[in-house]
């Protein structure tokens, strides 16, 4: 795989209310890489930062520390007009709620073509029609629904019209913010393959943002476990279902029921007992510390040893 | 595996709790008649949970709605069907016999924590409430009482707690209020309907455990509404899966995860992401669920479905028995059907069921 990082974050930091007696540390100095080409999933419960995180990254938020780059240039530099829509052209997101996420008022094609205008992509309204005409057929949906508004669709349709105009500028990034959980079961399988054909087609990086973790697994290259504004797990989809280490990361996946009650019936939900772990704050010892090739976990120093040899437990028992 | 046929033996000799019998409901829109109920029968057992699965609109709130009457009398049509509990047709009963009824007999749990509670009452007074109107304790009994409740549903520091106000609570607490409330009165129903839906998966398993153990302790028979088939799997004796306003396939959660028959549920297992998928795509049903307001002609289903018969534009399809638990309304499931081969999923699960099945019999 081509492991050049099109978004380095840097020990990221967005805290609420600084200094108040309800202060929140939503992200707190939460560093990692995205790799051109791959999809980074980002799972944790609501509350944890995830979120948060996504928003940091497409600038909709302003950071309280850290740094963010993409392709290399400082993401805090882009100020003027000129910066911000040349980022944005290249950064887009996917929202959660399908309805919520479109204008009522406008028709698809104004939704979907409103970026092509914005960006000026397109010299007369025809050719801002073609576009978006073929920009439908990409995402699966027929030509007519271009003069139609969105109330008239289900939600699979109207996630789909979002993903039409997040891909309308031809982005090389992509925020997806739990962009399935709102649909039907039967309408995020379509709309899951409907994501992973697209990236394959042109070759786009995403950060898929859920609380599912069975559809993360199942579409992400790597996973970053978040809770509390941090991240306490990061390792490649696979390694991390089959061997999870951080205790979080063992009950978050114990907690997951799967349609087949065979295993349900046996199954054993492991607790996450938060108390275990008070680290000093600022030790410089405590951080992400790598304990397999590719597989972090957010530890104290003294502790990678007995992580360690709990991996290689794991690795045993997979065998 | 003797502990399984031990439950078996123990379902066949259940009674039946509520019967609902071929209920048919529809509501008056502008845009004409949105026929949300076709035809819905089932049987709710003594102390089992039945759980109803389907996608958004396919009927099971609804139909749920209407045992507990809470359909808006304007808009709501019930033209036929009847609801038995105990031996007595629900849809007689006046609103005054109902509020009787509500609450004591059948309790509801309901999806949202956030808006189902009274923001101005404190959560104590909110439990205390029904004890207070359904079996005429005090004032302070009924406290005293719901402050139990509270202790009994994981509420820590419950005497504090129960002086505080509902925003005061997270998701997952309100949840358990919910439970308390609907546990209060020792209903011998509860309707649960999406009631682990809004909450984080760690919270789910927290509350699903909960569930289960007050089933066992106040013996209480469940119908629990919920779109999520690992959720189902985990709490479910019987399952029945709806769509567009029939059930489509009703069976213990046996059959309907290892043996099911019906393409639709075939659909929903099958398109569920596995360990073993590795970067296959998923499986998918195309299309959307019908417009309720016009259904096409034929089995609503067909038009998505990829093992459709000709019939199957013509005609819906009766109920076809399977086994004594298990029916399926499929046309695959006639004597003049071609062979057809299901999903590879599918075909994995029905495997594990041949296992079970000889497991049982050896």
């Amino acid at each position: 795989m081509d492991r050049n990082p099109i978004i380095q974050i840097k020990n990221l930091k967005k805290t609420y209310n600084s200094g108040k007696k309800n202060e929140v540390r939503a992200v707190d100095n939460v560093s990692f890489d995205i790799y051109e080409g791959e999809t980074f999933g980002l799972v944790g419960e609501s509350g944890s930062g995830k979120s948060t995180t996504g928003k940091l990254l497409m600038k909709l938020d302003s950071l309280t520390d850290g740094q963010v780059f993409f392709l290399g240039e400082n993401i805090q530099d882009k100020r003027s007009r000129k910066d911000l829509l040349d980022f944005r052209r290249n950064v887009q997101m996917v929202f959660q709620d399908p309805y919520a996420s479109l204008n009522p008022r406008l028709t698809v094609k104004e939704i979907i073509g409103g970026p092509l205008e914005v960006h000026k992509l397109v010299s007369s309204k025809k050719e801002r029609d073609q576009i978006v005409y073929s920009l439908l057929e990409q995402v699966g949906l027929s030509k007519s629904f271009a003069n139609r508004y969105p109330k008239e669709f289900s939600g699979g349709q109207c996630q789909r019209v979002g993903i039409a105009r997040a891909i309308a500028l031809k982005p090389k990034f992509i925020i997806a913010d739990e962009a399935i959980s709102a649909l039907d079961v039967s309408i995020q399988a379509q709309i899951v393959n409907l994501l992973r054909n697209l990236k394959k087609e042109a070759n786009l990086t995403y950060l898929f943002i859920a609380h599912d973790l069975s559809m993360v697994k199942y579409i992400s290259d790597r996973i970053g476990v978040m809770n509390r504004g941090k991240i306490v797990e990061l390792a490649k989809a696979d390694d991390i279902y089959r061997s999870p280490l951080h205790p979080y990361t063992e009950s978050l996946l114990s907690a997951i029921p799967e349609p087949d009650p065979e295993n349900e019936r046996s199954r054993q939900r492991i607790a996450y007992d938060e108390t275990q772990f008070s680290y000093q704050e600022d030790d410089p010892q405590v951080g992400l510390h790598e304990i397999a090739p590719e597989h972090f976990i957010y530890c104290h120093e003294n502790e990678v040893e007995q992580y360690q040899q709990k991996y290689q437990q794991l690795q045993k028992e997979v065998v | 595996m003797t502990e399984i046929k031990a439950k078996v033996s123990e379902t066949m000799v259940q009674k039946n709790i509520l019967s609902v019998k071929d209920l048919t409901i529809s509501f008056h829109t502008f845009e004409g008649e949105v026929q949300a109920v076709r035809g819905v029968s089932f049987d709710l057992k003594e102390g089992e949970t039945l759980a109803l699965v389907g996608e958004s609109g396919s009927g099971k709130t609804v139909s749920t709605k209407a045992i507990t009457r809470l359909l808006p009398t304007k808009s709501a049509n019930i033209s036929s069907g009847e609801i038995l509990y105990n031996g007595e047709n629900l849809l007689d009963k006046s609103a005054k016999e109902m509020n009787k009824i509500r609450g004591k007999e059948i309790a509801m749990i309901f999806q949202d924590p956030m808006t189902s509670l009274n923001p101005t009452l404190t959560v104590g007074r909110q439990i205390a409430e029904p004890l207070e109107e359904h079996q005429g304790l005090s004032k302070k009994a009924a406290l005293a009482e719901a402050i139990q409740l509270m202790e009994k549903v994981g509420i820590i520091g419950a005497k504090q707690r129960a002086s505080q106000y509902p925003h005061q609570f997270s998701g997952g607490m309100r949840q358990r209020v919910m439970i308390a409330m609907a546990l209060a009165c020792h209903p011998k129903i509860v309707i649960a309907d999406e009631p682990t839906t809004a909450l984080d998966v760690t919270i789910q398993a927290q509350i699903i455990d909960l569930l289960k153990d007050l089933k066992t302790e106040f013996q209480t028979s469940t119908i629990f509404i919920t779109h999520d088939l690992g959720v189902v799997a985990n709490i479910a004796d019987r399952v029945a899966v709806m769509y567009a306003g029939k059930i489509v396939e009703i069976g213990t959660s046996d059959e309907i995860f290892y043996n099911p028959k019906h393409p639709y549920t075939w659909g929903l297992l099958a398109s569920m992401p596995t360990l073993e998928i590795g970067d296959k795509d998923l499986y998918t049903i195309p299309g959307a669920p019908p417009n309720l307001l016009n259904l096409p002609k034929g089995d609503p289903f067909a038009s998505r479905n990829m093992y459709a018969l000709e019939i199957d534009f013509e005609e819906e399809p009766e109920m076809y028995r399977i086994s004594e638990t298990h029916y399926a309304a499929t046309w695959l499931l006639d004597v003049q059907a071609p062979e057809i081969e299901p999903p590879l999923e599918i075909q994995a699960r029905n495997k594990i069921f041949e296992q079970t099945l000889a497991a049982k019999k050896g």
